[in-house]
């Protein structure tokens, strides 16, 4: 039985928790390192979103569990408005796979 | 000429030309493989872009909502309102396996069915406007979560495209060709030894007959 987590800064995601996902306020750069971590190895959460923001901090740590089947790490936009990282990030699977962002190049 | 030393020995022969066959089955196999999962990545990422889309819009909406019920209410209040959630989701994860490639299918629980214990408050001292923040975050919920199952996929297949993709770019474009020409040149150094093989004989022959009969002495 896994949970969803959701990392960010405290005004992003303090809904979430209301809806029965599991929050965890985030900071700094080095909590928010710890912190996810500690969330992907302990085996306990198949899905963290994590707001563009804080994932924008801890790019590599992310690029990292790309590859693995769980967790999905899926960034969210926070409080603060979209900085389109997220779309930046499916087109980036689309140049893995073809070479070129051939769906989404023109928009 | 081939850059790497090979025998040319018939048995050296019989052994590339099976790995030819297996090169060229082997391509075959990969390019297929390839463009199969293109196709259904295609698809894939199409509708993870939507998703996306809808799914940003809607925390945008929903964070627009938040802001105004915290203007209309004290920080602590909310705080409180929301500390002990009643609601929790579980997720139960399966995977589904794509040409090869594993990738996850999210089904979702909540612990309770009943819609409403998303209030995680009394409604006397909140405002309406955390219904309304609450109400529009709950609703995306099911797209957020598929979300996360087709983005995965989508990076699941990614890289599983771009491995086959340069494997098969290996077999075509270097490992087919230098097996092709190593099997060409074995093919004439066999041929040249055996014209010279051939050669020597008709020249052995010669020196025996002039041996035992004599002929061309006389034109001595």
């Amino acid at each position: 039985m896994y949970r969803i987590a959701v990392i960010g800064a405290y005004d992003s995601i303090f809904g979430f928790a209301a809806l029965g996902l599991e929050t965890f306020p985030v900071t700094d750069r080095e909590d928010g390192e710890k912190l996810l971590k500690q969330l992907a190895a302990g085996g306990k959460y198949g899905v963290i979103y994590i707001t563009e923001a804080l994932a924008e901090q801890l790019k590599e740590q992310i690029e990292k569990y790309k590859t693995q089947l769980l967790p999905a790490i899926i960034l969210i936009p926070g409080v603060s408005g979209n900085t389109g990282a997220g779309i930046q990030g499916v087109k980036k699977s689309v140049e893995q796979a073809v070479g070129s962002d051939i769906l989404f190049g023109g928009e | 000429m081939a850059q790497t030393q090979v025998n040319p020995t018939r048995m050296e022969l019989t052994r590339l030309k099976k790995k030819l066959v297996t090169a060229v089955r082997g391509h075959k196999l990969l390019k297929d493989k390839r463009d199969e999962l293109m196709r259904q990545f295609m698809d894939l990422v199409k509708a993870n872009m939507e998703l996306r889309e809808k799914v940003e819009k809607g925390i945008l909406s929903a964070n627009q909502n938040f802001v105004i019920a915290r203007a209309s209410m004290t920080a602590e209040a909310m705080h409180t309102a929301l500390l002990a959630p009643k609601q929790e989701v579980y997720l139960e994860p399966d995977h589904k396996n794509v040409m090869s490639v594993d990738i996850p299918v999210f089904d979702y629980r909540t612990r309770t069915p009943d819609d409403n214990d998303i209030y995680s408050y009394g409604f006397a001292f909140t405002s309406s406007d955390l219904d309304d923040a609450v109400k529009s975050l709950a609703d995306i919920l099911p797209d957020m979560i598929r979300l996360a199952e087709y983005e995965k996929s989508c990076q699941l297949m990614a890289a599983e495209i771009e491995k086959t993709r340069r494997r098969v770019n290996a077999l075509e474009h270097v490992i087919i060709p230098e097996t092709r020409k190593n099997i060409k040149y074995i093919t004439m150094k066999l041929d040249e030894n055996e014209r010279s093989t051939q050669i020597r004989l008709m020249k052995v022959k010669d020196m025996m007959l002039e041996e035992a009969h004599g002929y061309g002495k006389k034109e001595y």
